[in-house]
């Protein structure tokens, strides 16, 4: 017992403080893109031909989809001209799937918080039930992280719960594979009303690296009505963390 | 055997015309005496031809460093099952029904295995459809009092998607069966043709926490084909990268078997340090999970001087750290004794089914690709393969800790002493005609990915074997027997992949 007592003082208080100060990231940490179409020759198509999904478009302008991107290297490292790169900042989540895309010039959109009358039935406990519908464990690791106590999430009454009769919401991770769709469906169905359904990664957004893959169906566009988008592949914790704070207006 | 088999090596490609062909009774005959003789079943797996299906057997003979591979020919739908004299084909077998609508004459188990459509289908026979995931014939206890409990797909946590079937007598469980498939993604088919950047990223995500070990042997794979090399300090990189992936998903697992003893200072501290491990991992190419870093014929990022020594560092604080979370486990006689006697395989199940990792090591089994066919730095930098004796989930958490404190001091090693300058070589086509066979240790254990070239060079056939493969049915064996309310605990002391397992 004092042994734990004691390994207790030097492990000392480690939670985020986040949102009142900012989580330091990596150097190398690839958030939101920053666009700079004027360094773009007339006609080169490197950055949207290096990416493997399909998330950069050169033209009417450059822009990217970040509910395709995965937040790989290869676009940036295409481009010679510096039209494109990473920035550190992992605000991500959208409410909409086509407020995911990003063009040049535009302002960055935040996810919004949620209508008064759902903010007062949620705002103060929002209990999400999991359903792993073909993700790889590494969505699904960033999201648990988040009830370690490096984030404890319960702080603001967010919680993971074992039941969907538990739930005020759904946590979709995975590009829904055919042999998960029909459990996918049924958990929705089985949270009571009103509810909120959650997309996490890029392959709950849209099918992620397995896009087009006839065992899947390209995540949960046209099966489930979402309310909150949060990109990448996995999403950092913090990603995650900031879009829910958003989406239950915690981040005034 | 000498001739029953083209001998290679971990990391190479050969032409597929030399690759030796049996008839079915010499076939069975020679893979019979291979085991009898020492050697392992890595993979087996089938590959449509024009008119037949052909089968590959790749062996592993640990003490030589050899790999062996030989095939045959089915021209029908039927073909000997070799289970009852060498259970560590059973899922193979399975595996090479469902895909490829095979019967296997007299396999004690034939059930489906992902609830997937096939492949392929023999001449004359209609693809057989699959049954509705999840249902099949599931082996079943009669008796008073006995009574079944069923579980998932869907769990009670953040957890992927299986179902699990137990017979209790009581809180006894006399059988425990999985069935998975629900997290098939078809990732076997969608890599096929020509090799490019989607590529690795499907194969990135094969099982998305194991990242490296997974890209590491789809980019050995696709340098054998090629023929290309891959700089000393790209191979040293990989290897840290590896060795993170190790001490995170340890460090974390750790944490949740302690968890799932409700002993919570150790729980709560892995918990914590486990995310430091993922944020190396970051450090070195932006992702907690190593997304972006490896691609063929090297790494995309380097590690400079200064980068090498803030991981010194911080790899300093956290050894001590998890250090003194996980010492607490081995001081405290509750948790002990929750951990000693509960979950055992024995050496000889562990043995004839074919575990790998931590979990045959845990029952005793003195295997590890690092060491029994080296590759990369490994060649050059050797571990020390930690065993214990019990089987139990004692054992395999020992393993873990023993593994963490050795992947630290690798580390910290290939950091002081990072090679050369380049980090990339280029790579040419891959070649026609070939199959390349790549096997790397991740943190679950020995990951295999085969590769089969046709003549313009594209991939007419990717055989990924996860570790989880051949581990589930030891996590179900090791439930035989004790009380259900432990399979939680024993769960964990596996921690197996089902995306990695389903594809």
């Amino acid at each position: 017992m004092i042994k734990a007592i004691i390994a207790r003082c030097k492990q000392g208080h480690r939670t985020t403080r986040y949102p009142k100060e900012p989580v330091l990231l990596p150097e190398r940490f690839r958030g939101y893109p920053v666009l700079n179409g004027r360094a773009c020759p007339a006609d080169c198509r490197l950055c949207a031909d290096a990416c493997p999904l399909g998330a950069v478009t050169r033209a009417p302008e450059l822009s990217v989809d970040l509910g395709k991107c995965i937040f790989c290297p290869e676009c940036v490292q295409a481009c010679p001209h510096g039209g494109i790169s990473y920035s550190r900042d992992a605000r991500l989540a959208a409410n909409r799937r086509e407020e995911l895309v990003v063009r040049e010039g535009e302002e960055h959109r935040l996810a919004r918080a949620l209508d008064a009358k759902m903010l007062s039935l949620f705002g103060r406990s929002l209990k999400f039930r999991s359903v792993v519908a073909g993700g790889c464990n590494a969505c699904e690791a960033d999201s648990n992280v988040l009830s370690t106590i490096g984030w404890d999430i319960g702080r603001f009454g967010i919680q993971f719960v074992a039941s969907p009769r538990h739930a005020d919401a759904l946590w979709v991770t995975g590009p829904v594979t055919e042999n998960m769709r029909e459990a996918l469906m049924m958990t929705y169905e089985a949270i009571p009303a009103p509810k909120l359904v959650v997309a996490c990664g890029a392959c709950a957004i849209n099918g992620g690296p397995f896009q087009g893959s006839p065992e899947a169906h390209d995540g949960v566009q046209g099966m489930l009505p979402v309310d909150l988008y949060i990109p990448g592949c996995p999403p950092h914790p913090v990603t995650i963390l900031d879009g829910l704070l958003r989406l239950l207006g915690k981040m005034a | 055997m000498k001739n029953a088999l083209l001998l290679t090596q971990n990391g190479s490609a050969l032409p597929r015309r030399e690759i030796p062909g049996h008839g079915g009774d010499r076939f069975a005959e020679a893979l019979l005496a291979a085991l009898s003789g020492g050697w392992r079943v890595v993979s087996y797996f089938g590959v449509p031809e024009a008119a037949s299906l052909r089968l590959y057997c790749l062996l592993s003979y640990k003490t030589h460093g050899t790999l062996g591979v030989m095939s045959t020919e089915v021209t029908g739908r039927n073909f000997p099952s070799l289970t009852p004299l060498a259970p560590q084909l059973h899922l193979f077998e399975r595996e090479m029904a469902e895909q490829f609508d095979l019967v296997f004459d007299g396999h004690p188990w034939p059930k489906p295995v992902r609830f997937q459509r096939p492949f392929a289908s023999p001449p004359g026979v209609l693809p057989t459809l699959p049954e509705r995931v999840g249902v099949m014939d599931f082996y079943r206890v009669a008796g008073d009092e006995v009574h079944e409990v069923a579980v998932g797909p869907v769990h009670a946590g953040i957890i992927e998607p299986g179902h699990f079937r137990f017979q209790c007598f009581g809180e006894e469980v006399l059988h425990l069966e999985i069935s998975l498939g629900y997290q098939h993604r078809g990732i076997e088919q969608m890599v096929l043709g020509r090799p490019c950047d989607r590529t690795l990223k499907c194969m990135e995500t094969v099982a998305g926490d194991t990242t490296i070990g997974h890209g590491t042997a789809y980019a050995m794979v696709v340098e054998a084909l090629s023929g290309a090399r891959v700089p000393a300090r790209a191979q040293a990189i990989r290897g840290i990268a590896l060795e993170l992936e190790r001490l995170a998903n340890h460090t974390g697992d750790l944490g949740a078997i302690a968890g799932d003893v409700g002993y919570l200072p150790t729980a709560s501290f892995c918990g914590r340090i486990r995310g430091d491990f993922l944020n190396l991992s970051a450090e070195l190419c932006g992702s907690r999970f190593g997304r972006g870093l490896l691609l063929p014929g090297g790494v995309s990022f380097d590690v400079g001087g200064e980068l090498a020594l803030r991981l010194r560092k911080r790899i300093a604080v956290a050894r001590e750290e998890v250090a003194n979370a996980v010492e607490l486990l081995w001081d405290s006689p509750s948790v002990m004794a929750r951990l000693e006697g509960t979950g055992a395989v024995s050496e000889k199940d562990a043995l004839e089914l074919g575990l790998v990792g931590p979990a045959a090591r845990g029952s005793g089994l003195n295997r590890d690709i690092r060491r029994d066919h080296p590759f990369g730095i490994y060649s050059m930098s050797q571990l020390p393969v930690q065993t214990a004796k019990s089987g139990d989930v004692y054992a395999r958490t020992l393993v873990r800790w023993l593994e963490i404190v050795k992947s630290l001091d690798f580390i910290e090693e290939q950091l002081a002493q990072l090679p050369g300058v380049a980090i990339q070589y280029p790579v040419g086509q891959v070649g026609g005609e070939l199959m390349a066979v790549a096997l790397t240790e991740g943190w679950r254990g020995e990951i295999c990915h085969v590769a089969l070239t046709d003549a313009r060079g594209q991939f007419r056939r990717y055989k990924i074997t996860d570790p989880s493969f051949h581990n589930w049915s030891g996590l179900a064996m090791a439930l035989r027997g004790g009380q259900i309310s432990d399979f939680p605990l024993c769960n964990k002391s596996f921690n197996l992949s089902y995306c990695g397992f389903d594809l």
